[in-house]
């Protein structure tokens, strides 16, 4: 396992590779190139905006201002979460000749569409860095700002153990993409992402010594914890006060990538005749 | 075996496959029927390659050979480490290339020159290292002005070129070729094995599977054949490609005898209905051990030739539940002739096929183009396999032989009789026997009859045979037919067998066209090649 894990950390240049790879494929042939990684998320923010400001206006939560900042404080990271675990579920299958036809090895392939997507999400934060200056009241603390960095390296152990466990399931049981395209869409509506936190925590009947249902079920949901950091840093004033719920999570992500890489390990030598 | 650096220890390879054959089968269903944790678990096993060691030592050339699916690809995938094997030892010792498949991670939508670099980087190498040597890259593969175009405009020719290019500046030490040469163009597959016979000069180690024997002839120090998952021979590699090469016409022999037999079965029943008052006494069918020997014999055959038909209808394939005797007497006699039953016989064959024919000929009517009919009328040739005819002659029997055993496979410049045993009720004074070899593709190679080579019936009556020995078949390799018939001089048919028997020719030369004339090559003294070849073909 820690002969394993060493082993994956010598593929860095294979992934960095893999990685340029993917970016440049991506919107090659395509007229704005490297532009689709602003844009897309620049008009995902529009669509949600236009949604929650004129189609839906009543239903907005009222506390919240400028409620598309707010957004997309918790819009970018998920991007990047759902569609990492979508292609890394996806990744062993979709380059079954490298498995079945070259010595490679599997992990970095869940792994390169983990940190690919991560790249993307990097890249569209100086769209993020200008909506904060254009519309935030208060530009964000310095001593929260260092937070950010943990939260983004959480997500990514998190994504990837994920990431992990998905692809080595995916090769046997095909229909984890479609499965997991639903799971996906009922956890973004699970999370305090279009929102507040505060929202839903009162909400529900008592758990016995836990809180309301809704609490309950936001504490167990991961991405709900990451969402509320990133809104923390980034969206509202004062001190960053979740960061206790981060390093949990942080241990648990590190448990969650270890297990998934254990997982993935053990069924390595059936890809190559299952892929 | 110490400086083996590829040494394989009783490995074998098991490749699972799983319950109610769930190729594509779905978390869903799993779930329903609670089979989730028993679908993981392998079902039912297929051994790939069985308890097999062996060592290459270091420099070494070795062509693996073997049959389709008898588990090349995957002793190459255990060396090259992409798959593990179920029990026993893999240890190599160096960098392995494996030439399995060409261009695989190629990305379609960049450039040849970035997927250049992200390949080599997959295969083990340095950015440094490929940037160092990628001019000569680009240059052995030919692609300097579309390097810069992304790889999905190249064209099949190009990508195997470039992915050939990538993995062979590796440098390995050890190389591993699974059946590449079989792709590209002439000049392309020339490059690889030029660079192969440089890795060679350099001291490294090639693994190499392949179809192109004659490749591991000229190329490998050692080969090793692979039958069902187990080394059935290794060695000296003419001497194994010689033993595969023998393996692989037995099988064809039989191949082809069973498919004869079936096309056999399948028309004589439908000769069973006009030959009907004919088969009362001598049925295509199930007439091995009651009626053709022990009834008068014809006055030409001695007893000798009536004993041999006996055993030599066994072996003739006509009947469905003959086949493990004929196939059995076949691996006997085959290689060293010591089996009983053909050894009085062969001698006998010869001079009774070619005496019965020889003494009946008034010389002199070498020609006659008016009133001969050639035994296939021109609309015949559309025709497919099939058998008609009025009777009263029947042709009971057909065998294609060699040395007076039955077979189906030749070498160009063999020794070829057919032997056909007739029956007719009643004396006959008019007919004609014929013969016509046909290519797989329709054309009649060859077509003659006892009328236009000028013999004159006198009478034909009880059972007999007819034996048309060729005594150098010069055709070029491929699968022929056979039509025989028996008719009247103007062309009644009394039976006609079309395209029911098959042969095979092989050939070491690959020439092309149909007949090969016998023929020889003669030089100016600046006219210099290398050293004669071997001699090609069986007997010529």
């Amino acid at each position: 396992m820690w002969a394993n894990l060493a082993r994956f950390l010598r593929h860095r240049g294979l992934v960095q590779a893999l990685v340029v790879r993917d970016l440049k494929a991506r919107y090659r042939g395509s007229v704005l190139g490297f532009f689709w990684s602003f844009a897309n998320p620049l008009l995902l923010l529009l669509v949600y905006t236009f949604v929650f400001s004129v189609v839906l206006d009543g239903f907005r939560p009222v506390d919240i201002e400028p409620y598309a900042l707010f957004l997309f404080c918790g819009l970018l990271p998920w991007t990047w979460f759902s569609s990492g675990l979508t292609e890394a579920g996806n990744s062993l299958v979709v380059n079954g000749n490298l498995i079945k036809k070259v010595l490679f090895p599997a992990e970095v392939l869940p792994v390169v569409a983990v940190v690919a997507n991560m790249v993307h999400f990097l890249l569209a934060l100086p769209i993020l860095v200008a909506a904060l200056i254009l519309l935030a009241p208060a530009a964000p603390r310095l001593s929260e700002l260092v937070w950010f960095p943990v939260v983004v390296a959480v997500q990514l152990l998190l994504t990837l153990g994920l990431g992990l466990f998905l692809a080595a399931l995916t090769v046997h049981f095909r229909d984890i993409k479609d499965l997991l395209a639903n799971v996906l869409t009922l956890w973004f509506f699970a999370t305090p992402i279009i929102y507040p936190m505060a929202a839903v925590a009162g909400r529900g009947p008592e758990i016995a010594g836990l809180g309301p249902l809704g609490k309950v079920l936001m504490d167990l949901n991961p991405f709900a914890h990451l969402a509320i950091s990133y809104q923390e840093i980034l969206f509202y004033d004062g001190p960053f006060g979740h960061w206790k719920w981060l390093l949990a999570l942080a241990a648990g992500g590190a448990m969650l990538f270890a297990a998934g890489y254990a997982f993935f390990d053990r069924l390595r030598d059936s890809f190559a005749e299952e892929v | 075996m110490s400086d083996a650096v590829i040494s394989l220890r009783d490995v074998s390879k098991l490749y699972r496959r799983y319950a109610y054959q769930r190729r594509f089968s779905t978390l869903k269903s799993a779930l329903l029927k609670g089979s989730l944790a028993s679908d993981l678990r392998p079902h039912e096993v297929v051994r790939a390659v069985d308890a097999v060691t062996l060592a290459v030592p270091s420099g070494a050339c070795v062509g693996l050979i073997g049959r389709n699916g008898s588990g090349k690809s995957t002793l190459l995938k255990l060396v090259t480490g992409i798959t593990s094997p179920t029990s026993g030892s893999v240890e190599v010792r160096g960098r392995v290339a494996a030439l399995i498949e060409l261009g695989a991670g190629f990305h379609p939508e960049i450039s040849g020159r970035e997927n250049i670099f992200v390949n080599g980087v997959m295969l083990g190498r340095g950015r440094r290292e490929i940037a160092k040597q990628f001019d000569e890259i680009v240059e052995f593969a030919e692609l300097e002005d579309f390097i810069d175009a992304p790889v999905k405009t190249y064209s099949t020719g190009m990508y195997m070129r470039l992915g050939f290019s990538v993995a062979v500046h590796v440098d390995p030490d050890i190389l591993v070729v699974d059946e590449v040469l079989a792709v590209g163009d002439e000049a392309f597959g020339q490059k690889c094995r030029d660079k192969f016979s440089e890795f060679k000069r350099r001291g490294r180690t090639i693994l190499l599977a392949t179809h192109g024997l004659n490749m591991v002839e000229r190329f490998c120090d050692e080969a090793i054949w692979i039958d069902a998952g187990r080394v059935r021979a290794q060695g000296d590699p003419r001497r194994v490609v010689h033993a595969y090469t023998t393996d692989v016409a037995r099988r064809e022999e039989e191949d082809i005898a069973m498919k004869d037999r079936r096309a056999l079965a399948a028309v004589a029943d439908l000769a069973a209905v006009p030959a009907a008052p004919a088969a009362g006494d001598g049925a295509p069918r199930g007439g091995e051990g009651a009626g053709p020997p022990g009834d008068g014999a014809p006055p030409g055959a001695s007893a000798a030739a009536a004993d041999r038909t006996d055993p030599g209808e066994g072996t003739a394939a006509e009947d469905g539940t003959d086949a493990g005797d004929g196939t059995a007497a076949e691996d006997g006699t085959t290689p060293g002739g010591g089996a009983s039953r053909g050894d009085g016989a062969a001698p006998g064959d010869g001079t009774s096929g070619e005496a019965s024919p020889g003494d009946e000929p008034p010389p002199g009517r070498e020609s006659s183009p008016g009133d001969g009919e050639v035994p296939v009328p021109q609309d015949m040739f559309q025709a497919t396999e099939g058998r008609w005819g009025a009777g009263p002659v029947r042709i009971e029997r057909v065998t294609i032989e060699r040395g007076g055993n039955a077979a189906h496979v030749f070498q160009t410049g063999d020794r070829l009789a057919v032997r056909l045993g007739f029956h007719t009720p009643e004396p006959v004074r008019d007919f004609v026997f014929g013969i016509g070899i046909f290519s797989a593709d329709g054309t009649c190679c060859y077509g003659t009859n006892t009328d236009v080579e000028g013999f004159e019936p006198v009478e034909l009556s009880g059972s007999g045979e007819v034996v048309f020995a060729i005594d150098s078949l010069d055709l070029v390799e491929g699968t022929y037919k056979l039509d025989v018939a028996a008719h009247t001089r103007r062309g009644v048919q009394y039976d006609y067998h079309r395209l029911l028997y098959t042969f095979r020719v092989k050939s070491h030369t690959k020439d092309a066209g149909i007949y090969r004339p016998r023929h020889q090559w003669t030089f100016s003294p600046n006219a210099r090649f290398g050293p004669p070849p071997e001699p090609v073909g069986g007997g010529s």
